[in-house]
């Protein structure tokens, strides 16, 4: 029938749905907000986020001029900590998370377009690494290359690819009985461009949602690095180091802490939020017009 | 190794089966059992069957889609059984297939103009971009759609289109044999027709040689010069249309083309019972000898013991123990 | 017997929100079934006549708005409360689904299921429904219906499933049996005993059957009047014999002469 809705939504009808979902537009919306000004922001303030201002160690938050959101312990503002934090925090997310989407979807989509020994192959390999212990992992690492930033991507990426690995997989196994794929293949598609060509661009759905649910996570893992130490170097901040700061001195300067950790939240909730939406927007079976059909 | 009118596709002793499990044990299920048949250059065979006759099976294994556990399936002369890799890949440019639900069988992420390329790309790599168009804007047309629809994406389609689309692609690389798989059952009456008609039309055209697998008789009639009946994986008759539809041989063939509904009352009352009782066997346990006797009518005791084999009676080939006396 | 139709359809008009505005699935249509009558109503996809079995039987979606008549034995059957519509669907108006595997609950045995009706509308003790349930399974000539009772939909061939089916429809005693394209997930050869069944049945019962269908050589088999659905309308409405000899409605002859025939039927 004419105009019948197709399984996989393509993106004109995609952002319409996206956009009916009061809460993925909100989160967006937030977090283009927090995008944004942790990257212009810190190039008007006149504050930087490394001089230090020892005569102005652990300021609370005031609303009169000056540090908006207090300083911290060394004297240097709070906001633009925060704000460069965001920054390194986001930078980290999204691009561990590139690196683990694009490993992850290569991985399971030859994975489950071979299939037989390839495949379990391939597959085990995942779950030998899923069972590595991630933190003395990333502790070894650290040791052997020393904190630098681009090792956080490389740790982090090396183990958040596993899950879209598997979830691909399993999408590339059921997309690959679909009976274009078969038309391909007697249309002399081969392997390789048929990943690339076929398999891949009708997987993308399933992937933008894991990738929304990805980034949060990479971001708090960064986050739970750094927490303990084993994140950026001084003076660089992101978030989780700013809530380790903060904590050690939470009785006395509550701000220190509640600042990084409500910004670290929202990015996470923000996140969660988009990726409902996408996942509602891109869900086969919540259709209306089901029933045009008499 | 060839002789020029040796015919286009020869299968001989064709065996197709497949893995389930049934009662929590694996089984192999026999599909295909001994299927040989010839299909000649210009000419169309008509594979006819009901669920569970193996016709889907054929398609897919004379493509190599699926798996054949025995027998040759010589496409001018060369056994198709025997290649890989890049031998393979060669002839699939001769052999193309036309599927049965026109809108699952293009890819809902590619336009139309890039799916009808595709074929071009890989077969025909050295044609240039805009012969490359051309030719797909004039396979288009010839399939009764327009240029505005190379920008469109599979669920833009009815189904009619689709199928358009479909025979669009299989065309373009200009096979020597297409395999039509049910083409249309999934369309609607007057769809049916039209696409039936386009058919018609390219088979006049272009000479196409066309292996047409379906449950629809009136169809085959209308198509075919050849029509073979299977049963179970098992060939029943094989027979030119007019000997096939005027004096079918096989007790089945009688029962499907007494069971095609009528189009006028009065003889469709006149008819009275239908003719076969019973369902159809399952796959896992088909019955011994003949696998249809267990619903014919005619059947004899010899019927449970000895594989009939395919032997020619009048003009057709049979593969009943009674053909002579019925 | 009764002179008056049995069912008695007035300007029904339903409709559906959708993607694009609402969509009108049936448009001021006028149509009677008579007792014991065949009425055959052939139209392709999007003709609306699910969409008319549907209304008839109250299972149109929530969203749907609905207006016209709709009266069986003189009784509206529009907005009937639900209690009183459950006691006539299915007991007094039954239907048979084009998709056996879809309407039979795949958890339960064909017995238990075949039995539901006559014990929980009829009344009947467990035993008794269990016995009515056997002697349906004969009459639907299923072989051997001790063992095939016991069994489960999936066990059974789509033919089996089907007469299963029309056994749940007729085992209530209904006056109309709704059939919706009830032979088209069939093979022909199933399909040619599945029309013997169903005529064999009305003749037995003397219950009306409609019988819905996209394909004009199963009615002509069949039915005593056939309607020509297009759009939501009924285009043509006329005795079996006329309607095929004489159309008179372009749409009715553009659907005979697309109708595929064979040369030399047997």
């Amino acid at each position: 029938m004419p105009g019948s809705t197709p399984e996989y939504v393509l993106n004109s009808a995609l952002w319409q749905r996206l956009r009916c979902h009061r809460g993925a537009m909100i989160a967006a919306g937030v977090l283009l907000l927090l995008a944004l000004s942790s990257l212009i922001v810190p190039a008007l303030s006149p504050y930087d986020y490394y001089t230090p201002q020892l005569d102005l160690i652990s300021q609370p938050p005031t609303l009169r001029g000056g540090h908006l959101l207090g300083t911290d312990p060394l004297g240097r503002d709070l906001l633009i900590r925060v704000l460069w934090g965001c920054r390194i925090s986001l930078l980290i997310g999204l691009a561990a998370s590139c690196i683990s989407i694009v490993v992850g979807v290569l991985w399971g989509a030859i994975a489950g377009y071979a299939g037989g020994t390839t495949d379990a192959l391939m597959m085990r390999m995942v779950d030998v690494l899923y069972s590595v212990p991630f933190v003395p992992f990333v502790i070894v690492l650290t040791v052997l290359f020393g904190r630098e930033l681009w090792l956080m991507f490389v740790a982090i990426g090396a183990v958040s690819w596993l899950d879209i690995a598997r979830i691909v997989r399993g999408e590339a196994l059921s997309l690959k009985r679909r009976e274009f794929i078969e038309a391909a293949r007697v249309s002399g598609v081969r392997a390789a461009r048929m990943i690339r060509r076929h398999i891949v661009p009708n997987l993308l759905g399933v992937v933008i949602i894991y990738a929304t649910l990805t980034i949060p996570t990479v971001i708090l893992f960064e986050a739970f690095m750094s927490f303990l130490g084993l994140g950026v170097r001084v003076p660089l901040a992101s978030l989780g180091s700013l809530i380790a700061d903060g904590a050690s001195d939470m009785q006395a300067h509550p701000h220190l802490l509640l600042v990084p950790a409500t910004v670290l939240a929202t990015i996470v909730y923000c996140f969660n939020f988009i990726g409902d939406g996408l996942r509602d927007a891109l869900d086969p079976h919540d259709r209306h017009d089901r029933h045009e059909q008499a | 190794m060839n002789a020029p009118d040796s015919p286009l596709l020869q299968v001989r002793e064709l065996r197709v089966s497949y893995a389930t499990r049934h009662r929590g044990r694996a089984v192999r299920v026999r599909a295909l059992e001994n299927v040989s048949f010839d299909l000649d250059s210009g000419q169309t065979l008509g594979i006819v069957g009901e669920s569970g006759s193996g016709k889907s099976t054929l398609a897919r294994a004379l493509l190599r889609l699926i798996r054949a556990d025995g027998g040759q399936i010589r496409f001018h002369g060369r056994d198709l059984l025997g290649l890989r890799g890049a031998d393979l890949h060669a002839v699939r440019a001769h052999l193309q297939m036309i599927f049965q639900d026109g809108i699952s069988a293009l890819d809902p992420r590619q336009r139309i103009g890039s799916i009808l390329a595709e074929p071009l790309e890989i077969f025909r790599p050295q044609l240039p971009h805009s012969q490359r168009r051309e030719r797909v804007l004039a396979m288009l047309e010839r399939v009764g759609l327009e240029s505005l629809h190379l920008r469109r994406y599979a669920h833009e389609f009815s189904g009619g289109q689709a199928q358009r689309v479909g025979i669009a692609r299989a065309l373009i690389v200009e096979p020597e044999l297409i395999v039509c798989d049910e083409p249309l059952s999934s369309l609607d009456v007057s769809i049916k027709a039209q696409i039936t008609a386009l058919l018609q039309q390219l088979q006049r055209d272009l000479g196409l040689s066309l292996l047409f697998i379906a449950h629809d008789l009136p169809a085959v009639q209308l198509l075919c010069d050849r029509v073979l009946v299977l049963y179970l994986g098992r060939v029943m008759e094989i027979a030119a249309r007019d000997a096939l539809f005027q004096t079918p041989r096989h007790p089945y063939t009688r029962a499907l083309l007494q069971s095609v509904p009528i189009a006028d009352p009065r003889r469709a009352r006149a008819r009275g019972r239908a003719p076969l009782l019973g369902d159809m066997p399952s796959s896992l346990s088909p019955p011994s000898g003949c696998v249809f006797r267990s619903r014919c009518p005619h059947a004899i005791e010899r019927c449970a013991q000895e594989v009939p084999a395919l032997r020619r009676v009048g003009h057709s080939e049979v593969a009943c123990h009674r053909a002579e006396e019925l | 017997m009764n002179e008056d139709p049995l069912l008695q359809i007035r300007d029904l008009s339903v409709s559906y929100p959708g993607a694009h505005g609402r969509f009108t699935a049936l448009c001021e249509l006028n149509l009677e079934v008579s007792a014991g009558e065949c009425l055959g109503l052939v139209g392709e996809s999007g003709s609306g006549k699910t969409a008319l079995l549907l209304a008839i039987l109250g299972l149109l979606p929530a969203q749907s708005s609905v207006r016209g008549s709709i009266r069986y034995r003189g009784g509206e059957l529009l907005g009937l409360e639900a209690a009183r519509l459950n006691a006539i669907r299915g007991a007094r108006i039954a239907m048979v689904f084009q998709e056996p595997m879809s309407a039979l609950n795949p958890y339960m045995r064909v017995i238990d299921q075949l039995s539901e009706v006559p014990h929980v509308h009829g009344g009947m003790s467990r035993r008794k429904a269990r016995q009515r349930a056997l002697e349906m399974l004969e009459a639907v000539h299923i072989g051997e219906p001790e063992r095939r009772a016991r069994q489960y939909p999936h066990e059974l061939s789509g033919g089996m499933r089907q007469r299963v089916m029309i056994a749940m429809a007729l085992i209530g005693e209904p006056d109309i049996v709704l059939a919706d394209e009830p032979t088209t997930a069939l093979d022909v050869t199933v399909q040619a005993q599945i029309l013997s069944l169903l005529q064999e049945m009305r003749e037995r019962t003397g219950a009306a059957l409609v019988l819905v269908t996209h394909d004009l050589g199963v009615v002509a088999q069949l039915a005593d009047r056939i309607g020509v659905m297009r759009g939501g309308r009924i285009v043509e409405q006329a005795e079996c014999t006329q309607l095929f000899s004489q159309p008179q409605h372009p749409y009715t002859q553009a659907l005979l002469s697309a109708m595929p025939r064979l040369e030399y039927p047997l």
